[in-house]
């Protein structure tokens, strides 16, 4: 995506002109990454034409539950997000980060050699693309860069859509994330029913624009759009108080609530999987027979993993109350501190995806009331004191 | 603390190790050994620099990383010493190489100790094992340097007597004016000094300014925690209290997750904190 | 210097965990360089004596005769690594634990006063120390082959104890249980089979027995939720692990309360 100032404007495409930007966008050389319906969900993955969309499919999403459902209109984007997140595709769950191979003058160590093909990601939503800007702080913003990271984050072409439709797990407004698209992308669709109102935002956004036969829009198209993504804003049920959250969570490192969601917690990885920001990794020697060629492999990994702390002999969070606050406490407090900004984009993910349907705000919520209440309490004790 | 420092990376990729090649390996106690490491690409060592306090990921193609202090001398450079614990499966695999073997080193990573503080004041060192090698940098560039500094002090805590590290070199070092004071957990036959915990060396210890001085500790949590209590018994603050702290690292930049402890990633924010920063989360057991 | 030998055992078992170690030959020779098979019955028919450096040992303990065999191979080891499901946790044939032997044994034999056996299917540890337990149904091999390579360079195996789950995101299969509503052992077994199940749109049937610290009462609990019982719940666990500590204690207490209920 380009970086230059660029100034947007909107135009219409009809279902037909979008069918044509798969076209466009290969002729532009960028391989499509989008929705796609693949066992049982809608996940991201290769897209050749416009019938690889998940036309006419929905999901319905709550705490440990996700199905799909046939909607009764032809919408090709009608879901909300699912088990994917672009992060497989910018910071895949595995790759090569250097070579090592014994010579006769001792171990030579080299970059991975790798090829970063133009990609262009369709359909991505105000969370997500708040989720690639939050890992571009890990992995570009800090005293180190990430070159893969970087390569690939350069080679994308971001062609946002706005939700027109919440999940019941939906909780971006109370990040700040969304649901409308506000920048960070090369263009941003609302879809409609006679096709799509697309704002323009880079010179690479439109220069696919330009392949195809917009027209101008409608103050008509205006409202249907503005409609129809207020529509999603009023969907939108679940709420995450953020008032004064680090010091919340930090200063109720001992609460007992945590042992009470360690009971539930299956501590199994999934919702850092599934979380489109959870950046952790660790890497694996990889040797070929003779023990001469040898890769360091990058691969996901969890704080929820029980020897993701192991540290001389043992394990600093060696229960699952120590790793579930760890997640907590990192994603809604202790991020502020290492990237100015919330781990969480509000996507409700780790929500949907947890087996046993741990909701996140819930616990944060619980905290909160405690905390209030033992306020409340000292308050009342301190009126009792003698004067 | 300079958390953005730019610190040098030898490679433009901080993943890519260079070539290092052992040039000397001193046996220093039962399971310890100092390797001397000299870089293969000259215009890599020539850029070299290292503050004391800071680490190498050392590799072993096949067996992984291992983070490890320097424990030589900042000021001369050229051959870089790393004094190893063989206790984990990297360590074990460095200990079986000989001199002339290689293996990859990325670095130097993470902050020092607070040199920029020292000047003109009181400083005591605790250290207890295997936790006297990331100090010995300072150590030199302190004696370098005698005039800049008030009374200087070495509180050394080991096992036991012959589980001391760097003795020979003690002779020297308190000619050039450090004062070394030493206690062991279990005694053995002629030990002459003092047996127990280190904090005691630090209660006992009279001569020195605690409202100017600064207190460098490294060693196991425990020790680091004690001493910390001890000296703010003494009527030092937090804020005077630098601790190096170890936690599992992978990537050294910040960017693996592994090493965080609260807020902070020890690889690149410490390992050296003021204790006033650390301690709210050091303390916290599990965290 | 002699190669270091290895030498194959085989107890209650159905093999499959030697045919994963022989697929698995080329590469443990050219790993190991020069490693001295001495003793593998489902390779070849010549027996060598010991001592051995390394013993694998496959399959569980069954009979008195096997009680006995363990110890003298324990002797002669000096790595003792047990294989599979059977040799680590009993294997199938411990669901026999929670049944009448006798019974059984009158009603597969025609003459049961012949045949010597044990009450319980018992995990090797039971009987001698282990060096190493790899898990699986069957073992993976090329976890097997670094667990070796580990143990002749004197380091720990870095066999992974984390759950299947890890292993269905790295590889982007979507969650079963969540998407289908389809059971699954995943969060609570370890990894090492490379998620297969779900792959295959199956639940996790717990092969490699239970993952590091698995939570099996919230599973279980949020499955009884779901509108499974408990004995359905309990007969999940019961399986080619049904004999680990986590699995055992769980299934028996879910067996307890359905009782309790009935």
């Amino acid at each position: 995506m380009s970086t230059q100032r660029h100034s947007s404007y909107s135009c219409f495409l009809s279902y037909d002109q979008f069918a044509k930007i798969f076209d466009v966008l290969h002729a532009f050389d960028y391989e499509v990454i989008g929705p796609t319906l693949e066992q049982e969900a809608i996940v991201y993955g290769s897209i050749r034409t416009v019938d690889d969309l998940p036309r006419g499919w929905t999901d319905i999403q709550e705490p440990g539950r996700y199905r799909l459902q046939q909607r009764e209109d032809d919408a090709l984007f009608g879901y909300v997000v699912g088990p994917h997140s672009w992060k497989q595709f910018l910071f895949p769950p595995v790759s090569t980060l250097s070579t090592a191979d014994r010579t006769d003058v001792g171990w030579q160590f080299s970059e991975a050699k790798q090829e970063f093909p133009k990609v262009a990601y369709l359909g991505v939503r105000a969370c997500e693309i708040a989720a690639m800007q939050i890992q571009d702080r890990v992995f570009l913003e800090g005293p180190y860069v990430d070159h893969e990271y970087q390569s690939r984050r350069r080679q994308a072409l971001i062609i946002a859509v706005n939700c027109t439709q919440a999940a019941s797990t939906c909780f971006c407004t109370s990040m700040n994330t969304g649901p409308r698209c506000q920048q960070g992308f090369d263009l941003a669709l609302t879809e409609l029913p006679e096709g799509f109102l697309v704002e323009v935002a880079t010179p690479e956004g439109e220069a696919v624009i330009n392949s195809l036969e917009s027209e101008d829009v409608t103050p008509e198209i205006e409202t249907a759009a503005e409609t129809a993504r207020q529509n999603a804003v009023e969907q939108i049920k679940k709420e995450l108080d953020t008032t004064d959250i680090r010091n919340l969570l930090m200063s109720n490192l001992e609460h007992p609530h945590w042992d009470e969601v360690a009971e539930r917690c299956l501590s199994c990885t999934n919702c850092t999987m599934v979380c489109p920001t959870c950046f952790c990794s660790s890497v694996e020697e990889v040797s070929d027979l003779s023990g001469d060629h040898v890769e360091r492999q990058r691969q996901w990994d969890s704080c929820f993993n029980v020897s993701f702390s192991y540290m001389n002999g043992g394990l600093v969070r060696n229960s699952i109350r120590n790793r579930y606050r760890q997640w907590l406490t990192h994603k809604l407090a202790t991020w502020n501190d290492q990237f100015g900004t919330s781990g969480c984009v509000g996507c409700g993910r780790c929500i949907t995806w947890c087996p046993v349907g741990i909701d996140l705000t819930e616990e944060v919520a619980i905290l909160r009331q405690s905390q209030e209440q033992s306020l409340l309490e000292s308050e009342q004790e301190a009126d009792h004191l003698p004067g | 603390m300079n958390r953005n420092r730019r610190l040098i990376i030898f490679q433009d990729n901080a993943w890519v190790p260079s070539t290092a090649v052992i040039r000397k390996i001193t046996p220093e106690i039962e399971g310890v050994k100092t390797f001397l490491l000299e870089l293969a690409d000259s215009q890599v060592t020539r850029a070299y620099t290292f503050r004391p306090g800071q680490f190498n990921m050392l590799y072993v193609p096949g067996a992984g990383e291992a983070a490890i202090s320097m424990s030589g001398d900042p000021d001369s450079s050229r051959l870089l010493a790393h004094t190893i614990r063989f206790a984990g499966n990297v360590t074990r695999r460095i200990g079986s190489l000989q001199v002339g073997d290689s293996l990859g080193l990325r670095g130097p990573f993470g902050t020092g100790w607070p040199l920029e503080e020292c000047a003109g004041r009181d400083l005591i060192l605790v250290a207890g094992g295997i936790g006297l090698p990331p100090l010995r940098p300072l150590i030199y560039h302190l004696l370098a340097e005698r005039e800049q500094y008030g009374r200087i002090y070495l509180l050394y805590g080991a096992r036991s007597p012959e589980m001391r590290l760097y003795t020979s070199e003690f002779q020297a070092w308190s000619e050039k004016g450090l004062v070394i004071k030493e206690t062991v957990d279990r005694k053995t036959l002629g030990w002459q000094g003092n047996v127990g915990v280190v904090p005691l060396l630090l209660d006992q210890l009279e001569a020195f300014d605690p409202e100017r001085a600064i207190l460098m500790i490294c060693g196991p949590e425990v020790m680091m925690r004690f001493t910390a209590r001890s000296a703010m018994q003494r009527g030092m603050t937090s804020e005077q209290i630098w601790v190096s702290t170890e936690r599992n690292m992978q990537c050294a930049v910040g960017m693996c997750g592994h090493c965080q402890l609260g807020p902070e990633f020890v690889c690149k924010d410490g390992p050296v904190f003021r204790y006033d920063q650390i301690s709210p989360y050091l303390l916290v057991e599990g965290l | 210097m002699s190669k270091p030998t290895l030498a194959v055992f085989k107890f209650a078992s159905c093999d499959g965990c030697q045919l994963a170690l022989l697929d698995a030959e080329d590469q443990l020779l050219a790993v190991a360089g020069a490693i001295n098979i001495v003793n593998f019955p489902e390779a070849s028919s010549r027996m060598e004596s010991g001592p051995y450096d390394i013993a694998l040992v496959e399959g569980s303990i069954t009979t008195p005769r096997d009680a006995e065999r363990i110890q003298q191979i324990r002797r002669d080891a000096r790595y003792l690594i047990t294989i599979g499901a059977c040799a680590t946790a009993g294997g199938i044939q411990a669901l026999r634990n929670w049944g009448d032997t006798a019974e059984f044994m009158r009603a597969v034999y025609a003459t049961p006063e012949y045949i010597q056996v044990l009450d319980n299917s018992t995990p090797i540890a039971e009987h001698v120390s282990v060096d190493f337990e790899l898990r699986g149904c069957p073992i993976n091999q090329h976890q097997l082959i670094e667990v070796i390579q580990s143990l002749l360079a004197g380091q720990v195996p870095r066999t992974p104890r984390h759950s299947v789950c890890l292993d269905c995101k790295r590889r982007g299969t979507v969650c079963v249980t969540v998407a289908q509503g389809i059971a699954c052992l995943g969060p609570v077994t370890q990894s090492g089979c490379h998620a297969i199940c779900p792959s295959y749109n199956r639940g996790c049937y717990g092969c490699y027995g239970p993952a590091a610290q698995p939570n099996l009462i919230s599973l279980s609990t949020h499955a009884i939720n779901a509108g499974d019982s408990g004995t359905q719940t309990a007969h999940r666990l019961r399986n080619f692990n049904a004999y680990a500590t986590p699995f055992r204690e769980e299934s028996q207490r879910l067996k307890n309360q359905s009782e309790e209920e009935a």
